[in-house]
């Protein structure tokens, strides 16, 4: 039944158009003068200017990172093109208005860039390639005190914020590609909550792809005050082109006292074609820091997309008794390659963590867990549980867990479990006897084995995480 | 009317010949038990019947409503009316009782034709179906199979039976596990389920007792060696399989 399981029949990314439209563009390749080309063009302070430049000089230092379990070909950052956006002139968006053909392009990917019903109470930042192109309920959410902008308008609007909080998390040179990120980010998003709010709409940023020779540098911030709380979605998708486009982004979350972040992704980027051909290179760095006492973040990822992930959400826990955690759904199919997973920090006392992460390869996929739980000295009962389950379908896949554990202090306590499993013939069978269809049967078991994560999801990204689990798995059975 | 008529069949797996020229016919409605002794490939011939992947029919007919099984792949058997209740049920977690029975119990349907029913629809059909056969409903919220006792899981098998009413049901060792009463229980609701056939693979005299079939099969080296009524299980039990073999 190997044969039968294995043979890929059809490509069914449903995102992977692409929008035709006159672009204006940097010229290819990376140096101080495409820098200083971005700097000026945002108008960006004198501060900025010098934050990328330093990181800059930082990552021509800097290696690629080799120790992750990837087989990463290299990457010609001088022949990337490091800022492309739909032609200003031609597609102009008012504040009332957003350009009708990437108003077009948006509602095909299911995404509503009107502050209307349809886009059912979510306040979205939309990033086109290197731009922010809209955001949505920027008024209604102005009422409540919250500030919720790309992150070029916050530079201009509130560069004191920026000023603080930029690289507070993830300094420009915490590693490769972080350094990378801080020299050439072009937008992003950017959210400010102040003290004692709940933000009254959940916020989000959808991020496209879909210049062939561009690749996309963004930043999310948020800052989280104290006794607040704001959760954000995001998601992103993009154009399949037979080449490889590069995605290196950093997410900082700072959450004060009593403050809290919830944080969910689903990332769909291409994959590649069943040969491995195409697809996104994600590398990405995301971080948050629980500062006050009882603050709390909580990254949940559904990662299903890309080429190849580099990706290990994180939490520093400074504050006592703040929490921590994450939850993981990481499907691979084909040649797709994962190295994902968590650090949590402890530093404070009594500070918590979850970690239940549950990994997925299929095809002749590469699907790795890593995770770090580190318990400082002074973290007294501090506490972690972690969960890390993996799922292999078909015999050519690889899937594996590296947990590290750096514990300095005795009063802590550290439980971890893991459990791997293979999709059996006989579960298979037992479903086919009944009556169900083989690709739903996979699912089934599937969807079973993720339930703990997929619970965990906002509505509004639970059903659409588990619609895109069945999709990525059709394509593993035939 | 001839449900399911096997002639002549051989099948093997990994090149080891499990039947040898087995033959058998089923008519609606009828009971027919095959008893055999350990590792005579009971549970193998159940699996065929079925349609699983890892056994190869090398020659012979099967024929189930004048349509090739052999044809057929394992889903399309299930929908055409075969069950096999499984002698070891697999567990799926992360998956309800209350949602799996309610998924193939709408599949069903569909490929009837008939329209499928919301869950709140489908809450008293199933609650009907458990009391009949004496499982406790906090099932229903339990994963499926995950954590169940021997007999629990067995009540599951009968449960779907009822749910999906096939014009086939193989029921393999369904009795290992269930106490007397449960036994006894389960016997009365097939006993009722007058348009189901089924092939009863048991070892247990008392089952056969329970359900009054209308023919008794002995089985082994990979055909029916002898078939009787219910008095052949008597000789059985004075006399082994051993005496079979002489036939």
């Amino acid at each position: 039944m190997n044969d039968n399981l294995l043979s890929f029949i059809y490509d069914s990314y449903k995102y992977g158009f692409s929008t035709d439209l006159e672009k204006e563009y940097f010229p290819i390749g990376l140096n101080e003068e495409v820098l200083l080309l971005l700097s000026s063009q945002n108008k960006e302070p004198y501060f900025l200017k010098e934050f990328r430049l330093k990181a800059y000089l930082k990552w021509v230092q800097m290696r690629s990172p080799e120790w992750a379990n990837l087989n990463i070909p290299p990457i010609s950052y001088d022949d990337i093109c490091y800022y492309s956006q739909p032609k200003k002139d031609k597609y102009k968006t008012s504040s009332d208005a957003v350009n009708p053909t990437l108003l077009e392009t948006f509602s095909k990917l299911g995404i509503s860039l009107q502050d209307n019903e349809k886009s059912s109470g979510v306040a979205i930042d939309a990033v086109f390639d290197s731009k922010s192109i809209a955001t949505t309920y920027k008024e209604k959410l102005a009422k409540s005190g919250v500030i919720f902008c790309s992150i070029s308008d916050a530079i201009q609007n509130y560069p004191d914020l920026i000023m603080e909080y930029l690289g507070f998390v993830v300094p420009p040179g915490d590693n490769f590609f972080a350094a990378l990120n801080s020299a050439v980010f072009s937008d992003g998003s950017f959210c400010y909550v102040p003290k004692n709010v709940t933000c009254p709409l959940e916020l989000s940023t959808y991020f496209r792809i879909n210049d062939e020779h561009a690749g996309q540098f963004e930043r999310t911030l948020i800052v989280a005050e104290k006794n607040s709380a704001v959760k954000y979605l995001e998601g992103c998708t993009a154009t399949a082109y037979s080449k490889n486009q590069l995605h290196a982004a950093i997410v900082e979350l700072i959450a004060y006292e009593n403050a809290k972040i919830e944080y969910s992704t689903v990332q769909n980027w291409y994959s590649g074609n069943n040969e491995g051909l195409g697809g996104i290179y994600n590398f990405v760095t995301k971080r948050g820091l629980c500062v006050g006492e009882n603050s709390q973040i909580f990254w949940t990822q559904v990662e299903a997309g890309s080429a190849i992930t580099w990706k290990y959400p994180s939490c520093i826990l400074l504050g006592k008794a703040s929490l921590g955690k994450f939850y993981s759904i990481a499907l691979t199919n084909f040649l797709q390659q994962a190295d994902t997973g968590t650090k949590m920090i402890h530093l404070g006392e009594y500070t918590k963590s979850t970690i239940i992460s549950k990994g997925i390869a299929a095809g002749c996929s590469k699907n790795s867990y890593r995770g770090l739980v580190k318990i400082g000295q002074k973290a007294n009962y501090a506490r972690n549980f972690s969960q890390c389950d993996s799922f292999i379908i078909g015999a050519s896949s690889f899937s594996n867990t590296y947990p590290y554990f750096d514990n300095f202090n005795l009063t802590a306590i550290i439980e971890h479990e893991a459990k791997i499993s293979k999709l059996s013939e006989e579960q298979l069978f037992y479903l086919l006897q009944r009556g169900i269809p083989i690709s739903k049967a996979v699912n089934l078991i599937i969807t079973g084995f993720c339930k703990d994560v997929i619970l965990k999801l906002p509505l509004e990204f639970a059903s659409e995480a588990d619609k895109l689990l069945s999709l990525k798995l059709d394509n593993s059975i035939g | 009317m001839t449900l399911l008529t096997v002639s002549n069949i051989c099948a093997e797996t990994q090149a080891k010949p499990i039947l040898k020229n087995f033959n058998i016919s089923i008519n609606e409605g009828e009971t027919h038990v095959i008893m055999g002794p350990n590792g005579s490939g009971k549970s193998t011939l159940t699996k065929i019947l079925a349609g699983h992947p890892d056994y190869k029919v090398i020659s012979g007919e099967l024929l189930f409503i004048n349509e090739n099984l052999q044809n057929l792949s394992p889903e399309d058997r299930a929908k055409k009316g075969l069950f096999l209740a499984f002698q070891s049920p697999i567990e799926i977690p992360g998956l309800t009782c209350f949602d799996f029975f309610h998924l193939i119990y709408n599949e069903n349907l569909s490929f009837h034709g008939k329209e499928s029913v919301s869950p709140l629809e489908f809450l008293p059909i199933i609650k009907s179906i458990f009391a009949k056969v004496g499982s406790n409903d906090d099932l229903l919220e339990r994963n499926f199979n995950e954590g169940f006792s021997g007999g629990e899981k067995k009540r599951s098998e009968i449960i779907q039976m009822l749910l999906l009413k096939p014009k086939l049901a193989i029921l393999d060792e369904i009795d290992s596990g269930l106490d007397l009463d449960t036994l006894k229980k389960i016997c009365n609701v097939l006993r009722h389920q007058k348009k189901t056939a089924f092939l009863i693979i048991t070892h247990n005299p008392k089952m056969v007792e329970l359900m009054n079939p209308d023919f008794v099969h002995v089985f082994f080296n990979g055909k029916i060696q002898k078939t009787g009524g219910k008095k052949l299980v008597y000789e059985l039990d004075q006399k082994g399989y051993k005496h079979f073999d002489t036939l």
